[in-house]
C-alpha cells in the first residue's frame, strides 16, 4: 500500500523548527530576533522536551546560545541554533572556536538588511561573513542555502548530517524570505534521538564522562606554534574534502544558454522567473542556483564558462557572490553584478532590463 | 620507625589524589589555583564521581585546568564557561557539571553567563578564583581590584572616580533565586583549606541532587601579579581582601528546583 504523503503549509522558519525536532536534535538555543523568531516560538509550542526528550533553551544572548551550542556539541549531542543578522554578528566568536574544536552543530542565519541594525526586511549581505569565516582564524563553515520552504527543513537535516560526517560546523544561510514564507511542504520523518551508548560510539571524543578511557577534552587552544600550525593543516585538509565532495548546485535551462544568471536563496527564486521573461523574448538565459554557497560551485561555473557569452549575479547585496563567480571565471567572459540593498527584493522586470543592459547589449 | 618500615603500605599518611595527573604545574609557586585544584581533585575521587564529571576551563591563568584534573573537560571562550556548562548539564542531566572561572571571566567579559546561569538555577557548580587581577595577562585591574590597589592599567592605584568599584559579585549571586549555596572561602591556612574542601563537596553534591546553583568563590593571592613574595601575598590578602571579601557563607538555602 502507498503511504500518503503529510503535506503541511508553514513558514519557512517553523519549517526549520518540526525538521530539527523529526531528525532526533538534542538541543536547540536561541535568542529572539526578527525575522527567524518563529523558529524558538514553534519549538515552545511543540514541548519536543516532553516527547523526544529535546532541550529547548532561551538564552540571554546569541553570545550565550552560541556557546551552549559549543558546550553540547562537545557533548557529542545534535545541536543547533539560530538567528538574524546582527545576532549572527555576535556569534561568530563562538563559530570560530567551534571550528578549530572540531565540533558538529548546526546554525542557522536568516539574514536581514544590514548594516547596523538595519532593517527587518530579507536580505543575502552577510555572505562574505558566512562563507569567507566571519570569526577570526583560517576556517570555513558548510552553507548551505534555502530557497523554499521545502528546503528549509530538507536542508536542516542534511546540514546537521554534513556537520557530522566531517566533524565541523554547518550553516544554513536564508534570508527574510525564505523564513517569513508559507509554502507546502513535507516534513522529514521522525528519527529518534541517539542512546548514550549511540553517542559514545559515534563521538569517542566527546565529554560524555570518563568511563573506561583517558578524559577527553575539548579545546581550541594551543600555545605551541608548530601545534597550531598542525591544527591549522589538519582543518585544511578536511575542507578540501569538503569541497572534492560536497558541492552542490542547481540547474535550470542551461544547457543551451547563451547567458547564466547566478542567484541562491529568495534571488533563485526571482531568477526562474527572469529565464522565463529572457526567453520570451529570445535571449537564452540559464539560471545556476548555488545550494552550497561553500564549498562554491567553481568548477560549474568554469565549465559553463567555456560555452557561455556572460553571467550575472543576482543578490540582495550590493555584490558578494560576484566575486566568487568572478574568480571561477577569471576574466575568460564578462561577470556582471545586479541587485537591490537594504530590504528592498529585486522583481524580475528590472533584473530582466538590467541583463538587456549590462550584458546582451 | 626505620626508613624501610615508613615506606611500608600500611603506614601510608597521604597520597595524591588519582584524580590529579602527574603534568607538572605551569602555575607560580605560591599561587592558590593549585591547591585549589588538588581540593576539587580529591573531593571528586572521594565522592567518586570521577566518571560523571565534566569541567569547564576558562580563559585566564587556569586555563589548562583539564591538564591537571582528570575528567572530561571542556576549555570555553573568555567569560563563556556558564553557557557552556548550562548546556552539558541541561543534555546530560545525570553528570556533575563545574565551572572553573578567573574574576576577569567571571566577573568582567562573563558577568551576563554568570548572572543568568544562577538566575536559571542550572544545577552546576562555579568555583570563582578571585585574586583582584588578571594573572594570565600580566597584572591589569580585574572587576574585584581593591580601592587604592596598583595594577598595570591603574598604575597609580584604583581610584574609584575613574574606575568605578571593586565588584562584589558573590553577594549580587546569592541574591538571586537560582542560587542555592554561596560561599567565600580561601585556601592560605591548614584550617581554611579543611573547610574549603567541604563547601566544595557540598556544592558538588548539592549539583548531583538538583538543588540549583552553587557558587564557591575562593579569595585568592597573585603573589605574581600583586608583585610580592608568596608569604608576603598572603598576609596582605588577610589584611586587605578579606576586608572587603569577608569568608563564610553568603547563602545557603535547601530550595526545590523546578526543571530538567
Ligand atoms: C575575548 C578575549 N578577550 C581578552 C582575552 C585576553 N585575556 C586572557 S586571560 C584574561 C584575564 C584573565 O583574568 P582572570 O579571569 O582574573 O584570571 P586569572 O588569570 O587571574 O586567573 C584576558 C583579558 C581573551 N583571551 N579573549
Ligand atoms: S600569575 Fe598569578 S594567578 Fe597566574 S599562576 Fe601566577 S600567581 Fe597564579
Amino acid at each position: 500500500m502507498k503511504v500518503m504523503e503529510e503535506i503541511k503549509l508553514m513558514k519557512g522558519n517553523e519549517a526549520i523548527a518540526h525538521a530539527a525536532i523529526r531528525c532526533g536534535c538534542d538541543g536547540y538555543f536561541g535568542y529572539p530576533i526578527t525575522p527567524q523568531s518563529e523558529v524558538m516560538e514553534t519549538l515552545m509550542q511543540e514541548k519536543p522536551w516532553e516527547t523526544t526528550g529535546m532541550v529547548v533553551l532561551q538564552a540571554e544572548s546569541e553570545v550565550a546560545a552560541i556557546n551552549m551550542v559549543y558546550g553540547g556539541a562537545g557533548c557529542g549531542k545534535k545541536v543547533l541554533t539560530s538567528s538574524s543578522s546582527p545576532g549572527v554578528s555576535l556569534k561568530q566568536e563562538g563559530i570560530s572556536y567551534i571550528a578549530c574544536a572540531e565540533l558538529p552543530c548546526l546554525i542557522v542565519n536568516v539574514m536581514r538588511g544590514g548594516p547596523g541594525l538595519g532593517t527587518i526586511q530579507p536580505s543575502q549581505a552577510d555572505y562574505f561573513q558566512a562563507v569567507k569565516g566571519g570569526g577570526h582564524g583560517d576556517y570555513k563553515l558548510i552553507v548551505l542555502a534555502p530557497s523554499s520552504v521545502q528546503e528549509m527543513a530538507d536542508f536542516t537535516v542534511l546540514a546537521l548530517d554534513l556537520a557530522f560526517k566531517y566533524n565541523t560546523p554547518s550553516m544554513l544561510l536564508a534570508d527574510g524570505i525564505v523564513g517569513q514564507m508559507m509554502e507546502k511542504v513535507v516534513l522529514p520523518p521522525f528519527v529518534p534521538r541517539r542512546t548514550e551508548e549511540e553517542i559514545r560510539q559515534q563521538c569517542p571524543w566527546a565529554t560524555t564522562g570518563k568511563v573506561n578511557r583517558k578524559s577527553n577534552v575539548i579545546t581550541s587552544l594551543a600555545l605551541q606554534a608548530e601545534e597550531m600550525e598542525e591544527t591549522n593543516l589538519r582543518l585544511q585538509r578536511k575542507y578540501a574534502q569538503i569541497v572534492e565532495n560536497e558541492v552542490r548546485f542547481e540547474e535550470v535551462q542551461c544547457d543551451d544558454a547563451d547567458y547564466i544568471l547566478v542567484a541562491f536563496g529568495s534571488c533563485a527564486r526571482v531568477g526562474e522567473k527572469v529565464v522565463e521573461l529572457a526567453r520570451n523574448e529570445g535571449i537564452k538565459l540559464g539560471l545556476l542556483r548555488p545550494i552550497t554557497l561553500w564549498p562554491f560551485p567553481t568548477k560549474e561555473i568554469q565549465r559553463l564558462a567555456k560555452q557561455v557569452k556572460g553571467f550575472m549575479s543576482l543578490e540582495l547585496s550590493a555584490g558578494q557572490m560576484v566575486e566568487d563567480v568572478r574568480l571561477a571565471v577569471n576574466g575568460t567572459v564578462p561577470v556582471e553584478f545586479y541587485g537591490r540593498q537594504g530590504g528592498v527584493v529585486p522583481l524580475a522586470e528590472e533584473t530582466l532590463a538590467a541583463l538587456k543592459e549590462k550584458l546582451v547589449k | 620507625m626505620t626508613a624501610k618500615e615508613i615506606i611500608k603500605p600500611e603506614n601510608l599518611v597521604y597520597t595524591k589524589t588519582k584524580v590529579m595527573t602527574d603534568v607538572p604545574m605551569h602555575y607560580c609557586p605560591g599561587c592558590s589555583h593549585g591547591v585549589i585544584h588538588k581540593l576539587i581533585a580529591e573531593a571528586i575521587e572521594e565522592m567518586g564521581i570521577q566518571e560523571k564529571t565534566i569541567g569547564v576551563a576558562p580563559v585566564g591563568c587556569s586555563v589548562f585546568a583539564y591538564n591537571y584534573l582528570d575528567v572530561d573537560f571542556q576549555e570555553a571562550a573568555h567569560g563563556r564557561a556558564p553557557a557552556v556548562a548550562t548546556a552539558i548539564k541541561r543534555l546530560q542531566p545525570d553528570k556533575c557539571v563545574f565551572t572553573y572561572q578567573g574574576d576577569g571571566d567571571l566577573a568582567a567579559i562573563g558577568t551576563a553567563e554568570t548572572i543568568h546561569t544562577c538566575n536559571r538555577g542550572e544545577n552546576i557548580v562555579i568555583f570563582f578564583i578571585n585574586n583582584a587581577i588578571y594573572g594570565m595577562t600580566g597584572g591589569q585591574m580585574a572587576p574585584t581590584t581593591l580601592e587604592g590597589m596598583k595594577t598595570s592599567t591603574c598604575p597609580y592605584g584604583r581610584n574609584t572616580d575613574i574606575y568605578g568599584f571593586p565588584l562584589k559579585i558573590s553577594d549580587l549571586l546569592a541574591e538571586l533565586d537560582g542560587t542555592c549555596y554561596v560561599t567565600r572561602q580561601s585556601v592560605h591556612k591548614v584550617g581554611n583549606i579543611v573547610k574549603a574542601k567541604k563547601a566544595i563537596k557540598k556544592a558538588l553534591q548539592n549539583s548531583m541532587d538538583g538543588k540549583g546553583t552553587s557558587v564557591v568563590e575562593f579569595v585568592s593571592s597573585c603573589n605574581s601579579g600583586w608583585k610580592m613574595s608568596p608569604h608576603k601575598a598572603n598576609l596582605w590578602m588577610e589584611e586587605n581582601m578579606f576586608a572587603k571579601y569577608p569568608l563564610g557563607d553568603l547563602k545557603d538555602t535547601e530550595k526545590k528546583h523546578y526543571g530538567q
